[in-house]
């Protein structure tokens, strides 16, 4: 089994695809966000000394999703960094669709436990 | 200080580790972390946290290209990331609990083995092994092109190199780095896989472990868009203009001033939380 695979090829180039779209429209987003939020808040004092925690309306999907519709900088540059947060998760499950149709079934369950952990850490720590 | 000016020195200071990460191989996030934490005063949690993002976006951009010149092992990837996801969660966990001092002594103990890594130079290894047991039943050897065609490999040392992985995803969830370093040498050294397939899945696996700790880090407050924006923007085309004069650069000389400034780095990482600065 040294040979790849016709299938093999095609899959490594959409991976490719996949990983670089992502990248670009995180980056895009958080530098959209960045104008915004330099221009709400480009003259105050930085102050990132003393740990706070970031508040919830920051650390929640539906949190940041609520202040991307209120034009919040912060809350756009936050989108930006869920989507590439995203960018990773979304290539280990097309992964698992890719195994699912070679057949490989022992890497389709190696794929959707990685995919689990994933998404625990996304979706199941709030 | 006001925001617009951090912005701009963190973004300029992030786009120089970016490029200097990608042009020497060891990645912009060992240099971004000390550089927020000792130079801009920032918390090294917050600190941690866009590293992490960071390592994201870098790993992700070269990992696209990696993959479609097929150097990289996909399945070796997957089934370590198995791995070094679980650690990553754990190394998230760990980090809530332990003091910033602590951890930055621990950093402090990386830079100075990434130092002490990237100094040596690397030897393929010639000899052609026999595969074990467990990498066949995985299916994990593979081909990579060369010069001569594609040219096979087997897997070995199995267990060993699953170990240096979970051990590998601890660090990259408790520092916010991409642990490439002992990534590499879980593969290169103990699982005798080539160089190339081995430097190219790691990076294709930083951005899948940072991920897994990363969405803990957002979700407990630890991601701050005002320190994170500037890194990962500066980071990030750092990386990409790197790639570019990768090929012109003599990167052997940067390598070994690239390794100073992470020695340097190192040391006071650790005095400064061995005497409870950071």
């Amino acid at each position: 089994m040294t040979t790849r695979s016709w299938n093999d090829l095609r899959i490594e180039v959409i991976i490719g695809a996949l990983l670089r779209t992502g990248v670009i429209l995180a980056a895009a987003v958080v530098l959209f966000g960045a104008v915004v939020f330099l221009a709400q808040h480009g003259r105050e004092v930085a102050a990132h000394g003393v740990f706070r925690g970031e508040p919830e309306s920051l650390t929640s999907v539906n949190g940041i999703i609520q202040g991307v519709l209120h034009l919040s900088g912060k809350a756009i540059i936050q989108l930006g960094l869920l989507i590439l947060i995203a960018t990773p998760v979304a290539r280990v499950a097309f992964s698992a669709v890719a195994f699912a149709i070679e057949r490989d079934y022992l890497y389709v369950w190696i794929t959707l436990f990685v995919l689990a952990v994933l998404l625990y850490s996304l979706l199941g720590s709030h | 200080m006001n925001v617009l000016e951090f912005s701009a020195l963190v973004g300029l200071g992030s786009l120089l580790a970016g490029f200097l990460g990608a042009l020497t191989g060891l990645g912009g996030g060992v240099v971004v972390v000390p550089m927020l934490a000792l130079l801009f005063h920032v918390d090294i949690r917050y600190a941690i946290g866009a590293s992490l993002v960071s390592v994201i976006a870098t790993s992700s951009g070269a990992a696209a290209a990696y993959v479609r010149e097929g150097y990289s092992n996909i399945r070796i990837g997957m089934f370590l990331e198995t791995a070094t996801t679980v650690g990553a969660i754990a190394g998230a966990a760990i980090a809530m609990y332990v003091s910033g001092s602590a951890i930055a002594i621990v950093f402090g103990l990386v830079l100075l083995y990434s130092a002490f890594l990237s100094s040596r130079d690397r030897v393929e290894h010639g000899e052609h092994l026999p595969s074990s047991n467990l990498a066949t039943k995985l299916r994990l050897n593979g081909s990579y092109p060369t010069a001569s065609g594609m040219q096979p490999y087997n897997v070995r040392g199995v267990p060993a190199g699953y170990g240096l992985m979970l051990g590998a995803g601890v660090l990259s969830g408790l520092l916010g780095i991409g642990s490439g370093a002992v990534k590499v040498l879980a593969m290169d050294q103990a699982m005798k896989i080539p160089f190339k397939v081995s430097t190219t899945t790691s990076n294709f696996m930083i951005g899948v472990t940072a991920a897994a700790s990363a969405g803990l880090y957002l979700a407990r407050g630890y991601i701050a868009p005002g320190v994170a924006m500037p890194v990962m923007l500066g980071v990030l085309a750092g990386a990409l203009i790197g790639a570019r004069v990768l090929v012109k650069a003599r990167v052997k000389v940067l390598r070994y001033v690239f390794a100073a400034v992470i020695v340097v780095l190192g040391v006071e990482m650790i005095f400064n939380g061995v005497t409870g600065r950071l």
